[in-house]
C-alpha cells in the first residue's frame, strides 16, 4: 500500500518535474525568441576605436544659376558706403556658392567648440566661425570666444544656407557687409523665468564692416542685444529684440568715381553706432510645421556715423543719419514646398559734409535716392537634406537702374544633423 | 523680532518645498515623469503628441524652460538631434548637459530595434542607435521608469524615497495593466497594418502585428504619389486590415491609400494627448488597443 503511494507520488513528482521542466523549456524559448527579435545589446552610439571622439561634421554644398540684368561686377547700394565684403548678386550664369565645412563637438564638461569655414568659389578658404562656449557656466550664463557669428538682429547668428532667399537682405548688405562676425567675446545671460528673456554684450576687434580693422588695442567694436520671446497657444512662438551697436573705424576707405568719371577714394574716421529692431513669429496648425506653416520677419535698421570724411586725402567733418529696413514672410503650402516674399528699403537719409561735398564729387554718398527690392522665391525640399529654390528679385539697390534677377540655386546638406534654430 | 523669524521660517519651509523642475521632451516622458514625481515634481513638455518630436524648433519658450531645469527627460538616440541640443548650449544651464546627471535619455534604459546594419542618408532619415520610438512598448516604459525614479531620487534625496514608492506603486500598476492590455490584444496578433512613418514599430513588435507597408518612402521622406501608387500595388497582392496614422501625421496621404486600398484609417494616440481619451500613459495604451481592436474583426 505504502509503495504503491510512494510510486504514485514519485511518478507524480516526476511528470510534475517533468512538466516543470518543459515550462521552463517553453519560457525559455520564448524569451530567447524575444530577445531575438530585439535588437543586439546597445553598442557604443559610435565606433569604440580611436575616431570614436570625433567631431560632427558637416559639409554643405551650396551653387547658383543666375540670369541678371545688370553686371554684378558694378554692384552698389546707392547712398550707401561700399562695405568690402560679399553683398553682389552671384555670378551671371551658372557658379558655385560657398561651400561650408562645419565641424562641432563638445571639447571637455566646460567647452564646446566650433568651425565653420567656408571654401569660396574662388578658391579661398574662409573662416567663417570658430569659437569656443562654455557649458557649465551655469545661471543662465554662455560666454563665447573666438570668430563667430554676433548675435544682433534676427538673421545675423543664421547661417547663409540656413535663410530664406539667396541673398542678405539689403540693411544687412548696406550696415553690416551681409552679416557681423567679428572676433571677439561674447557673454550672454538668459533670465530665470517663463518667458524667454535674453541679454548679452559682445566686444571685438572691429575687424570688418563697419569696423575698419584697425591696428590698436582694446575693442574696436561693440554690441548689446536683447531678446523676449514665447508661446501663443500651441500654434505660434515669436520673438522680438533691440540692439545696439558701436563702432570706431579709423579710415574705413573705398575707391570710387565722381560724376566726371575720375577716381576718388573717400575714407570715414569717427563713430558708427546703429540700433535694430528684429521681430520674428512663426505659425503652424498645433505647431506641427511638417505640413503647413507661416514665417513672418522683419527688422528696423537705424545708423549714426560721426567724425570725419577724406575727400582725396583732405578731411571734413562728415555725420550721417541712415535707417533701413526688410519685411518678409515665407508658407510652406504643402509638404516640401515654400513660397516667400520680400520687401526691403534703404533710406539715404541726412548726409552732411563739412566742406560741403556734393554730388558731383561723391555721386554715392550724397544722392536723395532710396534703394528697393521685390523679391519673390519658391523653394522645394525633397527631405531636410535637401533644398532647390528659384527667386526672382527686382533689384533697384543702384540709382536709376532696376536689375532683374532669376536666380535658381541649391543647398544640400551632407553629414551630421543640422539644428533646428528658431 | 518675532515677524522676522516668522517671515525667515516661511522662506525656508518654501525652500524646502521647492519641487524638482522637469523639462520632458516628449508628452510620454512628462506623464511618465507627473506618474513618479507627483506634487514633488514640476513637469513642463516640450512638444505636443499632434507635433512631430523630429521636427521641433528650438523655440524661446524651451530655451527659457531649459534654463530653469533640474532634469531634462528625453528619448535620445538622435530622436531630438535638431533641437535638445541648441536646448542645451543656449540656455545656459549647467545641469542638463550631456553626461550630467541632470540629462536623461530614456532610450539609454533599453534596447532598441531596428538597429541600421548601415547607417546612410540615402535610405532617409535613419537613426543609427535604432528606432527611437520606443514608449509604445509597456516593458520599455516599465525599464524607464524604473532608472527615471532612480535619476530622480538622486537629483533630489530629501524625495528619494518619495520617489522609489511612487515608482513601486505605478509598477505594480502598470504591469497588471499591461497583463490585460496583452490579453485584449490577442485578436491582433499577425494582423496586417500600413504605418505612416516607423514610429509604431514597438507597438507592433509588442502585439505581433505584421507591417504590411509604411507611407513614408523612406523614414522622415514625406509620402510621394509615385511611392503611394507603387503601394496600392503591393498591397493588391497581400490586403492589410487597417492604415494606422498618429495623431501628428498629416491624414491625407493615409486617407489617399485608405479609399483605395479599401480599408479603413485608424487614427492612433501615438502619445499622451493623441486623442481625447489618452489623457495618461494608461489611457494611452488603452484607447490605441481599443482603436485596433474595433477594425480587427
Amino acid at each position: 500500500m505504502h509503495r504503491k503511494l510512494l510510486c504514485a507520488v514519485a511518478i507524480a513528482m516526476a511528470a510534475d518535474a517533468a512538466l516543470a521542466q518543459e515550462s521552463e523549456l517553453e519560457q525559455l524559448k520564448r524569451r530567447v525568441e524575444e530577445l531575438e527579435k530585439r535588437a543586439p545589446a546597445p553598442a557604443p552610439a559610435r565606433g569604440a576605436g580611436t575616431n570614436a571622439f570625433n567631431p560632427d561634421i558637416s559639409v554643405i554644398l551650396q551653387g547658383t544659376a543666375a540670369r541678371l540684368s545688370q553686371d554684378p561686377s558694378d554692384y552698389q547700394i546707392t547712398g550707401f558706403a561700399p562695405t568690402g565684403s560679399e553683398g553682389a548678386p552671384p555670378r551671371r550664369g551658372f557658379s558655385l556658392g560657398e561651400s561650408e565645412l562645419v565641424i562641432t563637438s563638445n571639447i571637455d564638461p566646460y567647452f564646446r567648440g566650433q568651425l565653420v569655414a567656408a571654401l569660396t568659389p574662388d578658391n579661398a578658404l574662409e573662416v567663417e566661425e570658430a569659437f569656443f562656449q562654455t557649458l557649465a557656466l551655469g545661471k543662465g550664463l554662455t560666454l563665447k570666444g573666438g570668430r563667430f557669428l554676433s548675435s544682433i538682429g534676427y538673421q545675423n547668428p543664421i547661417h547663409q544656407h540656413a535663410w530664406d532667399f539667396q541673398d542678405a537682405p539689403l540693411p544687412y548688405k548696406a550696415f553690416l557687409g551681409g552679416r557681423l562676425n567679428d572676433d571677439g567675446v561674447q557673454l550672454k545671460w538668459i533670465a530665470p523665468a517663463d518667458l524667454f528673456v535674453e541679454l548679452g554684450a559682445e566686444a571685438g576687434r572691429g575687424r570688418t564692416f563697419p569696423g575698419s580693422d584697425p591696428n590698436r588695442n582694446g575693442a574696436g567694436l561693440w554690441t548689446l542685444f536683447g531678446h523676449v520671446g514665447g508661446d501663443i497657444g500651441d500654434s505660434t512662438a515669436w520673438r522680438a529684440g533691440v540692439s545696439y551697436l558701436r563702432a570706431s573705424p579709423t579710415d574705413r576707405a573705398f575707391d570710387d568715381f565722381d560724376a566726371a568719371g575720375n577716381p576718388v577714394t573717400q575714407g570715414f574716421s569717427g563713430r558708427s553706432s546703429m540700433w535694430i529692431a528684429d521681430f520674428i513669429a512663426k505659425w503652424a496648425p498645433n505647431g506641427n510645421a511638417s505640413v503647413t506653416n507661416l514665417k513672418l520677419q522683419g527688422e528696423y535698421f537705424r545708423r549714426t556715423e560721426d567724425g570725419t570724411l577724406s575727400y582725396n586725402g583732405a578731411p571734413g567733418d562728415y555725420s550721417s543719419r541712415q535707417s533701413g529696413w526688410y519685411a518678409q514672410t515665407v508658407y510652406q503650402f504643402m509638404p516640401r514646398w515654400r513660397a516667400g516674399y520680400r520687401y526691403d528699403r534703404l533710406s539715404h537719409g541726412s548726409v552732411s559734409s563739412g566742406v560741403g561735398l556734393t554730388a558731383a564729387e561723391s555721386p554715392l554718398l550724397f544722392t536723395d535716392y532710396n534703394p528697393s527690392r521685390n523679391t519673390l522665391m519658391v523653394d522645394w525640399s525633397l527631405s531636410e537634406f535637401s533644398r532647390f529654390r528659384l527667386q526672382l528679385a527686382a533689384d533697384k539697390s543702384r540709382a536709376g537702374v532696376t536689375d532683374n534677377q532669376v536666380l535658381l540655386q541649391y543647398i544640400l546638406s551632407l553629414g551630421a544633423h543640422g539644428a533646428h534654430t528658431f | 523680532m518675532r515677524l522676522l523669524l516668522a517671515l525667515v521660517l516661511a522662506v525656508a519651509a518654501l525652500q524646502s518645498q521647492a519641487a524638482l523642475n522637469i523639462l520632458a521632451c516628449e508628452p510620454e516622458w512628462g506623464a511618465l515623469a507627473k506618474e513618479l514625481g507627483g506634487d514633488k515634481a514640476n513637469v513642463y513638455v516640450a512638444t505636443t503628441a499632434l507635433q512631430d518630436p523630429h521636427r521641433v524648433e528650438a523655440r524661446p519658450s524651451l530655451i527659457a524652460r531649459a534654463r530653469n531645469a533640474d532634469l531634462m527627460v528625453c528619448t535620445g538616440a538622435q530622436l531630438e538631434i535638431g533641437w535638445a541640443p541648441l536646448l542645451q548650449t543656449q540656455s545656459g544651464n549647467a545641469k542638463i548637459q550631456v553626461g550630467q546627471p541632470g540629462y536623461f535619455e530614456a532610450s539609454s534604459a533599453v534596447s532598441l530595434i531596428e538597429k541600421p546594419g548601415t547607417v546612410d542618408r540615402s535610405l532617409g532619415d535613419v537613426h543609427p542607435q535604432g528606432n527611437p520610438h520606443m514608449h509604445l512598448d509597456p516593458r520599455n516604459i516599465a525599464t524607464v521608469a524604473g532608472a527615471l525614479a532612480e535619476r530622480m531620487a538622486s537629483l533630489d534625496a530629501s524625495q528619494a524615497a518619495y520617489y522609489r514608492g511612487r515608482a513601486q506603486e505605478f509598477l505594480a500598476r502598470w504591469k497588471e495593466a499591461a497583463a490585460r492590455w496583452e490579453k485584449q490584444a490577442a485578436p491582433l496578433k499577425g494582423m496586417p497594418v500600413v504605418v505612416y512613418h516607423k514610429d509604431l514599430s514597438y507597438l507592433l513588435n509588442w502585439l505581433g502585428m505584421r507591417e504590411a507597408g509604411a507611407l513614408e518612402p523612406k523614414p522622415g521622406i514625406p509620402p510621394s504619389t509615385a511611392h503611394l501608387t507603387e503601394l496600392v500595388e503591393t498591397l493588391k497582392r497581400s490586403p492589410p486590415k487597417a492604415v494606422i496614422r498618429s495623431a501628428y501625421n498629416d491624414p491625407r496621404p493615409a486617407e489617399w491609400l485608405a479609399e483605395r486600398a479599401k480599408v479603413p484609417v485608424v487614427l492612433v494616440p501615438y502619445t499622451v494627448g493623441g486623442t481625447d481619451r489618452a489623457k495618461d500613459l494608461f489611457g494611452l495604451y488603452e484607447d490605441t488597443i481599443s482603436r485596433l481592436l474595433a477594425v480587427a474583426s
